[in-house]
């Protein structure tokens, strides 16, 4: 940064940081593809929503891109197997998450020939009607892929009933190390154009505005060039500035409209969509294929050759190294996703999912220490939150388990980016004491819900008994009244007819 | 010297006056506190806390003969949340919370006297004569009143299991 | 499957910008050396003695009271340092040995650590030790000196600056020297208008050099304005507090001097004189006693400014900056209170923005 860019930066108030992207040169190398492994584990939730449910039975023959399980309820997402071959298992895996908790995963053993199931493409897209879209989307399991994951046909066609009028693709990778997205913008621009294309048909958008972070200069140009031939295209260099890519601070830069706090893009009348997620939809479209390999980042500085893979869903991480010659030097950290906002890994048996955009092995060099100090209120984490909170108050609230009080800051508007963290003098641990709060306010959520339908349980107990009692006591009068009356017709035969009616 | 005498002494007089007249008319029958305790705890009647249902031990709390973390089913949540709403502070980190527990039945052991389904306060044991019994998951609120009644010691408290959607990330354990 | 320990679980983000604590507070280290120099310089070997004993003194009782508390000692970060740095530069530059022990007990004690340490202080423990040694010892707190360059002959050698020192001998009247504040309060009060009494010959003159009479580190201005610059553009400070602070000072001086220049020093004899540059610079900006919003920090600084300006007009102490800074401190709770950022997508009153339909 210049001298005067640095002194302009510093006067206004800037959200986000500057992190070192360390991108290159792991996104100057060719994108390899990575053989199928013998055995592909594939988790049935990967994805916001529901857990998928599985549709096969342990031993089934399965053609690569068949259905292996069912979408359950209003978000969730298809799973189809990545590779012909047979069932073995539908039981756990470790999830890719730091708590290294299981996952239900249907275990398929590739049987070598990859081959793919009957699919049905379309020739001309634009022929096909936008809700159609929505649902062969929905059958081709599209999720997000920039990493949160959403099912992608529920945004689609969300978006073509509020009538957006603007499509925003992001391709502004802001995490440090990752280069997926700008290799797929590279490599394959006419691709993302054609979904990009696909994605206005079916939303009726009617613009569509490329967000590409201004350190990808090859992308940019492999872009503006795609989409030069169609005028709705327009692709717009954004500042390189984590975390450009996060969609309310996509949208505010490229069209200076804010979301609502809790609201939806579909509020400001835009719908965001990565660029992966767009080759994703043109390839369900246009030839039926569903989502069962995508392309991910392998980078850090224990990695012997990074660069980016295509890789099977469900493929192992341990493999995913071991294709790309392993490491060259113990890893200190091992990540799923970018260092801002990336999850460790437990081990490395763990399996790759749609969501992976990357997998970091950082070395001893590049891990930030841990050694918290105490706050000493500089006020840095305050100058970089993207959204305009008060981190350190947050913590500090939270460390004293007022998470009520966090929540009056703010705590449901922070989107978990990390600036705060990343800049802390003091090396708080602030994303933390966040996601231990949502945990804990989460599962006091929870235990309330619990408590409201055992109370619930418990009064209608109270009543059955009593109804019980009292109809027992009925039942018990109404025996004692025929007894009697048996035995006062029994006596004096005339009051018979009185006793009876 | 007695005009001062006078005015601090009918001043005296009708501040007096205006407690006692306060005190009469805007007396609150019981403590409105008690319901809204009762309120926040499960509702169950468990009897675990050692108090007459939930009722008396949402009087014992806030008479302060117990504490705010006396109701077992209702571990940390409900603690915190009573003692957020009478003032307390409360250090919840000493708290022997295993996580909420639910029953389970041993299918081998179960002889189906129903008994167990007798005592339960939610209904969440479901069986019938000499059939294996078994607890819904979902309706158990952990009072473990079943335990003592089984004769054959089918019944055991387990905790409920952490799954990937429940998972709380830990408080950072420095500063 | 293998579990993460819980004490080696990690959330992101697993980058950081490689800044520390210790870094920061070598920063503002840095940016002090140019003006402590020329402060040892110009006011010779006591003032040497003086700054080591402040500093040293510090960096002792940190450590003991850390020790007392059972805590483990921290002087690695360098704050008990810097805190025994602003203090030694706010002291008049020929105190006795033991003003600058006292003010190492009280910064660092009642002024830090029985807060609970760093980070939990209400009050800047320098200001606090500073404002508790003139209220308690006004006549040597008071004692200024003309300058006396290490290198001039009349300055006292190493053994002269030792008995100064630790035995506080009075002052010939040849060294003693009036501040600029301090001679306009004395002037003003027998009656004499201020442009007589600059008229006069020996009436300090401001001096943006910093050769005049003053405390220790305050008056090289242009070595001080340097250091802040350095400061912000190191990302230390922002602009906010130094300017606000400068602005709350120059503004109501310049006006009230404009009116009446007989009873009202001009904005740059404010400025010049006095603790104002330091302190807008390097004590109003302490991160632990300042709001941590910019507009709060604008507050902050107005009141800062206006407040030493009004203390030096119409106070009893012909310097008001370390009253105000004290002052503002017990506000700061309050700015951070009220004054808050607007968060994405909601108003500033918290309420969420209504949708906006293309």
């Amino acid at each position: 940064m210049g001298f005067m860019e640095r002194f302009v930066s510093k006067l206004g108030s800037h959200w986000g940081v500057h992190p070192d992207d360390r991108k290159r040169p792991a996104a100057d190398a060719p994108v390899r593809r990575m053989p199928m492994p013998a055995r592909l584990y594939v988790p049935l939730l990967q994805h916001i929503g529901t857990a998928a449910r599985p549709t096969v039975l342990v031993g089934q023959q399965v053609l690569k891109g068949q259905p292996v399980a069912e979408p359950q309820g209003m978000v969730s997402a298809a799973i189809h197997a990545p590779t012909s071959g047979t069932v073995v298992a539908i039981g756990e895996i470790a999830a890719p998450h730091p708590s290294g908790l299981p996952l239900a995963a249907v275990t398929i053993e590739a049987d070598g020939e990859d081959r793919w199931a009957d699919l049905v493409g379309a020739s001309d897209p634009f022929a096909i009607d936008p809700l159609e879209i929505g649902k062969r989307v929905a059958r081709a399991g599209v999720v997000g892929m920039g990493g949160a994951a959403f099912p992608s046909a529920v945004k689609l066609t969300g978006s073509l009933r509020a009538k957006i009028a603007t499509l925003i693709v992001n391709g502004g990778e802001c995490e440090p190390y990752l280069s997926c997205d700008d290799r797929l913008m590279r490599d394959r621009a006419a691709e993302v154009v054609d979904g990009i294309r696909i994605a206005l048909h079916a939303t009726g958008a009617r613009v569509a505005l490329v967000g590409i972070e201004d350190n990808k200069p090859e992308a940019i140009a492999a872009m503006s060039r795609a989409a030069e031939a169609y005028g709705e295209i327009k692709v717009k260099p954004v500042p390189a500035r984590y975390p450009m890519g996060s969609e309310k601070q996509l949208i505010l830069t490229l069209t200076g409209r804010e979301v609502p706090a809790t609201g939806r893009p579909s509020d400001v009348g835009v719908l965001v969509h990565n660029v992966g997620t767009l080759v994703a939809v043109r390839e369900a479209i246009r030839f039926g294929r569903p989502l069962v390999s995508r392309l991910i980042t392998l980078n850090g500085g224990a990695m012997r050759a990074p660069g980016n893979i295509e890789v099977p869903i469900g493929a192992l991480v341990e493999e995913v190294v071991a294709f790309a010659n392993g490491f060259k030097e113990a890893p200190a950290r091992l990540l799923m996703g970018g260092p801002m906002m990336g999850m460790q890994l437990p081990d490395l048996r763990v399996p790759v999912v749609k969501g992976t955009s990357g997998i970091l092995a950082l070395g001893a060099a590049e891990v930030a220490e841990r050694e918290p100090a105490p706050c000493i209120r500089c006020g840095s984490c305050v100058r970089a939150c993207p959204v305009g909170l008060l981190p350190l108050e947050m913590a500090h609230r939270i460390a004293s388990a007022d998470f009520s009080g966090a929540v009056g800051l703010g705590l449901k508007d922070c989107i978990a980016c990390g600036c705060c963290a990343y800049v802390c003098p003091a090396r708080i641990p602030l994303v933390q004491y966040f996601n231990h709060a949502r945990g804990e306010l989460a599962a006091r959520e929870r235990a309330k819900l619990r408590a409201e339908a055992a109370r619930k349980l418990a009064a209608a107990r109270a009543e059955r008994i009593e109804r019980e009692a009292r109809e027992k006591a009925e039942a018990a009068a109404r025996r004692k009244a025929e007894r009697d009356a048996a035995r006062k017709a029994a006596a004096p035969a005339t009051t018979t007819e009185e006793a009876t009616a | 010297m007695i005009a001062a005498i006078l005015s601090l002494t009918l001043l005296g007089a009708a501040l007096g006056l205006l407690l006692g007249i306060a005190g009469r008319y805007l007396a609150v029958e019981g403590n409105p506190l008690n319901a809204e305790v009762e309120a926040l705890l499960p509702g169950t009647n468990c009897g675990q806390c050692g108090f007459p249902g939930c009722a008396g031990a949402a009087a014992a709390i806030i008479d302060n003969l117990a504490p705010a973390t006396c109701c077992p089913p209702g571990g940390k949540a409900v603690a915190a949340a009573i003692a957020e709403r009478i003032g307390l502070a409360l250090d919840l980190s000493g708290v022997a919370d295993q996580g909420p527990q639910i029953a389970t039945v041993s299918e081998e052991i179960c002889i189906g006297c129903c008994r167990c389904l007798k005592v339960c306060p939610t209904d969440a044991i479901v069986g019938a004569a000499k059939q294996i019994h078994n607890v819904l998951r979902e309706a158990c609120t952990g009072c473990a009143a079943c335990i003592e009644r089984c004769p054959t010691e089918a019944m055991s408290m387990r905790p409920v299991p952490v799954t990937l959607q429940h998972w709380v990330w830990p408080k950072p354990a420095f500063a | 499957m293998s579990q993460i320990r819980a004490s080696d679980l990690i959330a992101s983000p697993h980058a950081h910008d490689g800044g520390s604590v210790g870094l920061t507070m070598r920063r503002v280290m840095y940016a002090l050396t140019p003006a402590t120099l020329f402060g040892l310089w110009l006011y010779g070997w006591p003032a040497i003695n003086l700054f080591l004993v402040t500093v040293a003194s510090c960096l002792v009782f940190e450590f003991a009271s850390q020790r007392l508390m059972g805590r483990r000692a921290s002087l690695g970060d360098g704050s008990a340092l810097l805190s025994g740095w602003l203090l030694a530069l706010t002291l008049p530059p020929w105190a006795p040995w033991w003003i600058g022990v006292v003010g190492g007990l009280i910064a660092i004690v009642v002024g830090k650590q029985v807060f609970g340490g760093l980070g939990q202080n209400l009050f800047n423990p320098a200001m606090v030790a500073r404002v508790a040694l003139l209220v308690s010892f006004p006549v040597v707190m008071t004692q200024w000196v003309a300058p006396q360059p290490l290198t001039a002959p009349a300055s006292p050698g190493f053994v002269a600056g030792m008995r100064i020192t630790l035995t506080s001998p009075p002052l010939p009247d040849a060294i003693a020297s009036a501040s600029l504040l301090g001679h306009a309060k004395t002037e003003l009060s027998r009656g004499v208008d201020l442009l007589h009494a600059f008229a006069a010959p020996g009436a300090p003159t401001p001096s943006a050099a910093g050769m005049r009479a003053g405390s220790l580190g305050e008056g090289a201005a242009l070595l001080i304005v340097a250091g802040g610059l350095y400061l912000f553009f190191a990302g230390v400070i922002g602009w906010q507090i130094p300017v606000a602070v400068l602005a709350g000072i120059a503004v109501p001086a310049a006006i009230a001097h404009g009116i009446d220049p007989a009873r009202h020093l001009g904005a740059a004899e404010h400025l010049l004189s006095g603790a104002a540059l330091l302190g807008a610079f390097f004590i109003a900006t302490d991160y632990v006693t300042s709001p941590n919003t910019a507009a709060g920090q604008l507050i902050f600084g107005l009141g800062v400014g206006l407040l030493t300006w009004i203390i030096r007009g119409w106070g009893g102490y012909p310097e008001g900056m370390a009253f105000a800074v004290l002052l503002m401190n017990a506000l700061t709770p309050v700015i951070d209170r009220y004054v808050k950022p607007r968060i994405l997508g909601r108003r500033r009153d918290g309420r969420e923005l209504a949708p906006v339909q293309s």
